[in-house]
């Protein structure tokens, strides 16, 4: 992309806000690469997959990504309320 | 058992109790006041119409056939939402940037605003729609059935035909009282938001009850669970990569592409937080609808007799334990599921239908008709009341041609490859400048067709619109045409088949339709806007100056947004100028946010073809367009801070300079002011002198004599008059006024004023032209104060106004804590170049012996306004001299402090 690039150093906090961004869009990946992986045990040494195991393996990853997304959410607000208290450029909202 | 009176009657009831909580949301919303009603809970379980009817009862019936597959349906959605950093958040921006209506107005307002391009994404909407909507008809036609058949010496079922009818109709009624009130700016609709989201409860509770029944009721806990479900035929899980995979994906693809997710999604989002909420919450609504939906079908597989239909286990399970109370709470769940997805649903097309299809054949077939917008805000709103009842009715049609027989599941999916066609170009226009308006087009029209060529059509049967030979041989004998077969794929999954074909296809014609066209400066200035949306607003703009009176575009604003709102939205547009008055600048940075204001109303193409009307077509100039292209722009973009600093000096500069207009005008007016109010004090001085020396003479008759006096005394009268004004205006300037606040009744001041202004030119034969009833709204001021400015505004009035047949229309109203009152004749108006004008002391627009006073009449009207915390102002654009004089519902609570 040819578009302008920040400065090459930036604060602790700046750097840190980041990184969470980065885990938000990473984390996604990881539950669709535990999702697919059932994908790639079927058959698996003609072994046929249960619904029960099968379910419960689901249902597990299933809550580890929310409770992720919730931890991840929480702190990507605050961030996000920081920097928009600072940040007087925010678009109009509904108020006039 | 319950009968069917009591069945149709809870039905009833529960309808009637959504109307309350539509109609309660509504109101706290219209008050001012939403507070909780705009929560991020609400936005969350609002999102909760991506579990239709089909979720509700036909997930159990999925599971039933194959197992854990049905997971998939909400696996996909679960992704795109903890990856709201991706897209999400992206497109909730940009929807409310650009206030998109919809997803066809996402499109063509993306695509350069080609209603082309709306019209084929509406058409696409349609049609995957449809037998969605007769999927919902049909699950609660089947609801109905199983309470009938279910009861040993029961009722028989009216005729299926008509309760889905019926149902249909019902739904119609709904949606066209809530969905279509107003043509929000934003496309808001509290009340339904409010009432699904209270749906969403009722589904929720309604499926964990028959679960935790299912499990601690009738089995024994989880692990006995676990132990039935290795007994069961679906014990094994023959998972199939292909479907698994493409299921996550469409799945995905549906939550962002489906109309009415859209519509809760992006176009009710009212605040962009809200998203980070839903990214944990809703993942986890979708959890709890299905954790259940395992055991349900194990146990409603081993309990129920063979042969009966796994799609309505949620309510065949409670019955047959004789459980009824939670059998209906489990029908009043499948009944709120059908219905908020019709409802929003219907809302969402309708919406695309108007905007895209209605809106615009009506501006072409009035095209020779000059520009006059005319009230198109009720054109708008009858085609989407009309577009919500033919949409149902559609429904209703298909499902009754479809017969109602294929499993739940199979329908559901159809749609969800349908509207996934809209995905590449909606991605494609979110990340990627280069995407164009041919290559969305040919995507979408790519797409469209294999879809209903290898899917759509074929799922109507083999009796259906495509004969079975069709089916087996392909067009003409053509093998590798076969729908089913495309390019000779013989053996894959039917609907495996259609992702890959359709999205292939579609992909690789927007890719490359994209790379080979050269998109139009609209385009490309969209392309960016939406592209780059987190850099905040330094996009190029799109107008160039033209010779636009401003007028012309409050007409235009008032056709589309009604009075009030073009009114409030020009005055805050002249404060964001730094101008008094409602009437701003007409400056390019103004007509792109009026532009985006009409769009929020009738969609982003039809506002662009009605400001290029109006703005004379001159769209971008090529210094504009040199300016998009070059990088060069871009860096100075980065430096917002210097672009803002420039704004304010050049609010200030207008400020300043308005000013300045005034004080040289002022200054003129000044030493006109001088001379008149020597002239206004020597007049009567003169005639009292001379006739009082007339009277000092001895011999004079004694008729002369009283005539004389008389004279003298109208003389004295007049002098006094106007040196009470003028003490009376320099009391009110200094803030030091008396003030008597009493509560009153606005109908009464009106009235008092109204007969005491009467006498003023008592001969002409005026029209009062109000509304009682919406005047009785109590004050609390000085009323005496009020009811001056009042005649005074009435006599003007009278005075002025030079129609043949004058008409005085009031208007009184409370809005937001303030009470306006407009006064508005007939008559020419005021000129532009008075306004400023003609609240300063001693203005008179015409000659003094017209005017018959000294011209301090609204001088003293304004100040008495700001000594009662209200205002007092010319209102342009009403069709001749209007004022309104607002004040505030309850009083400052201490008096305005001196010189403030």
């Amino acid at each position: 992309m040819a578009g302008p690039t920040g400065p090459l150093f930036v604060a602790r906090d700046a750097y840190r806000r980041r990184r969470l961004a980065d885990a938000a869009r990473l984390w996604p990946l990881l539950g669709l690469f535990l999702f697919l992986l059932p994908m790639l045990w079927n058959g698996l040494d003609g072994r046929v997959l249960q619904t029960a195991y099968g379910g419960l393996y689901l249902f597990a990853v299933w809550s580890g990504l929310i409770l992720g997304a919730f931890l991840l959410a929480r702190r990507l607000g605050q961030g996000a309320q920081h920097s928009s208290a600072a940040d007087p450029s925010r678009p109009e909202g509904s108020g006039e | 058992m319950i009968s069917f009176n009591i069945l149709v009657a809870v039905c009833l009831a529960y309808v009637g109790f959504l109307f309350l909580i539509a109609f309660w949301a509504e109101r706290r919303a219209e008050e001012g006041h939403g507070g909780w009603l705009r929560s991020p809970a609400v936005y969350t379980l609002s999102l909760s119409i991506y579990c239709t009817a089909w979720t509700f009862y036909g997930a159990v019936g999925y599971a039933a056939r194959s197992g854990l597959e049905f997971v998939t349906i909400y696996l996909g959605p679960t992704l795109v939402f903890v990856g709201w950093w991706w897209v999400l958040r992206k497109l909730v921006r940009v929807g409310r940037r650009e206030r998109v209506t919809s997803i066809a107005d996402l499109i063509s307002a993306r695509y350069g605003k080609s209603n082309l391009l709306g019209v084929l994404v509406t058409l696409i909407s349609v049609t995957a729609a449809t037998p969605y909507i007769a999927l919902q008809l049909q699950s609660v036609t089947l609801s109905f059935g199983v309470f009938a058949t279910g009861a040993p010496h029961g009722w028989a079922l009216p005729d299926q035909g008509a309760t889905a009818f019926w149902v249909a109709a019902g739904l119609a009624f709904f949606t066209i009282l809530f969905g279509t009130r107003n043509l929000d700016a934003d496309e808001r609709h509290h009340g339904i938001v409010t009432a699904i989201a209270f749906e969403a409860v009722v589904k929720l509770v309604a499926l964990l009850s028959v679960g935790i029944f299912v499990v601690w009721g009738i089995a024994g806990g989880w692990t006995d669970v676990l132990a039935r479900i290795q007994a069961s035929p679906i014990a094994d899980w023959p998972l199939q990569p292909g479907r698994w995979a493409g299921l996550i994906f469409v799945s995905g693809a549906a939550i962002l592409t489906l109309p009415r997710m859209f519509q809760v999604l992006v176009v009710e989002n009212v605040d962009e937080a809200h998203l980070a909420t839903a990214s944990w919450a809703f993942p986890l609504y979708l959890m709890a609808m299905s954790l259940f939906v395992v055991p349900i079908a194990v146990v409603g597989l081993q309990v129920l007799p063979t042969g009966s239909n796994p799609d309505l286990f949620v309510l065949t399970l409670p019955l047959a334990y004789d459980r009824d109370g939670l059998a209906l709470l489990a029908f009043l769940g499948g009944f709120s599921s059908a219905t908020s997805m019709v409802i929003v649903a219907a809302i969402a097309l309708a919406t695309m239908v108007s905007n895209h299809i209605v809106v615009p054949l009506w501006l072409a077939l009035r095209r020779g008709h000059a520009h006059a917008a005319g009230d198109v805000r009720r054109l708008v709103l009858r085609a989407r009341r009309l577009s919500i009842a033919a949409i149902l009715a559609l429904g209703y049609v298909y499902y009754r041609l479809s017969g109602g027989s294929s499993a739940l599941a199979a329908i559901g999916l159809i749609a969800f490859v349908g509207v996934a066609q809209v995905l590449p170009a909606m991605i494609g226009g979110l990340f990627w400048r280069g995407a164009s308006s041919v290559g969305a087009g040919l995507g979408l029209a790519a797409g469209f067709g294999v879809w209903l060529y290898s899917f759509f059509l074929p799922s109507f049967g083999a009796e259906g619109l495509m004969s079975a030979a069709f089916l087996a041989d392909g067009p003409w004998g053509v093998g590798w045409l076969r729908p089913q077969a495309l390019f000779g794929m013989a053996g894959m999954d039917p609907l495996l088949h259609a992702i890959f074909w359709s999205l292939s296809l579609n992909i690789l014609a927007f890719v490359a339709g994209s790379l080979l066209s050269f998109p139009g400066p609209v385009e490309r200035i969209q392309a960016l806007a939406f592209v780059r949306v987190f850099d905040g607003d330094a996009t190029a703009r799109g107008w160039a100056r033209g010779g636009v009176e401003v007028e012309e575009l409050l007409a235009l604003a008032q056709g589309f947004l009604g009075n009030d709102e073009a009114l409030a939205f020009f005055r805050a547009e002249a404060l964001r100028q730094g101008k008094t008055g409602f009437l701003p600048e007409v400056s390019t940075d103004f007509i792109e946010r009026l532009e985006r204001r009409l769009a929020g109303a009738v969609g982003a193409a039809t506002a662009h073809a009605m400001i290029a009307q109006h703005a004379g077509g001159t769209v971008v100039s090529a210094e504009e367009l040199l300016a998009v292209a070059s990088d060069a722009q871009q860096i100075m973009e980065s430096s917002t801070e210097l672009r803002q600093k420039s704004e304010e000096l050049s609010r200030t500069a207008r400020a300043l300079s308005e000013a300045n207009e005034k004080l040289t005008a002022l200054s003129v007016q000044k030493d006109a002011f001088l001379s008149q109010i020597s002239h206004e004090l020597r007049t009567p001085m003169t005639s009292i002198r001379a006739f009082s020396e007339i009277l000092a003479e001895p011999d004079l008759a004694a008729e002369d004599r009283s005539r004389f006096t008389g004279v003298i005394q109208t003389e004295a009268v007049r002098l006094t008059r106007l040196l009470d004004d003028l003490l009376d205006l320099s009391v009110l300037e200094n803030r030091k006024v008396q003030l008597t606040i009493r509560p009153a009744n606005l109908h009464d001041l009106i009235n008092r004023a109204l007969t005491a202004a009467s006498s003023t030119r008592a001969d002409r034969n005026f029209v009062i032209d109000r509304d009682p009833g919406a005047e009785f709204l109590p004050v609390l001021t000085d009323a005496d104060r009020l009811v001056q400015v009042f005649i005074n505004l009435i006599s003007n009035a009278r005075k002025y106004c030079d129609g043949d047949r004058p008409v005085l229309r009031i208007v009184a109203r409370r809005k937001a804590g303030r009470i306006t009152v407009d006064f508005i004749d007939n008559g020419i108006g005021i000129p532009k170049a008075s306004r400023a004008l003609i609240f300063e002391k001693f203005t008179r627009m015409t000659d003094t012996a017209r005017a018959g006073g000294a011209g301090l009449g609204l001088a003293i009207c304004r100040e008495i306004m700001a000594n009662l915390g209200g205002s007092v102002a010319y209102l342009p654009g009403q069709g001749g001299a209007a004022f309104r004089v607002s004040l505030p519902a309850r009083p400052l609570s201490e008096p305005p402090a001196e010189g403030s």
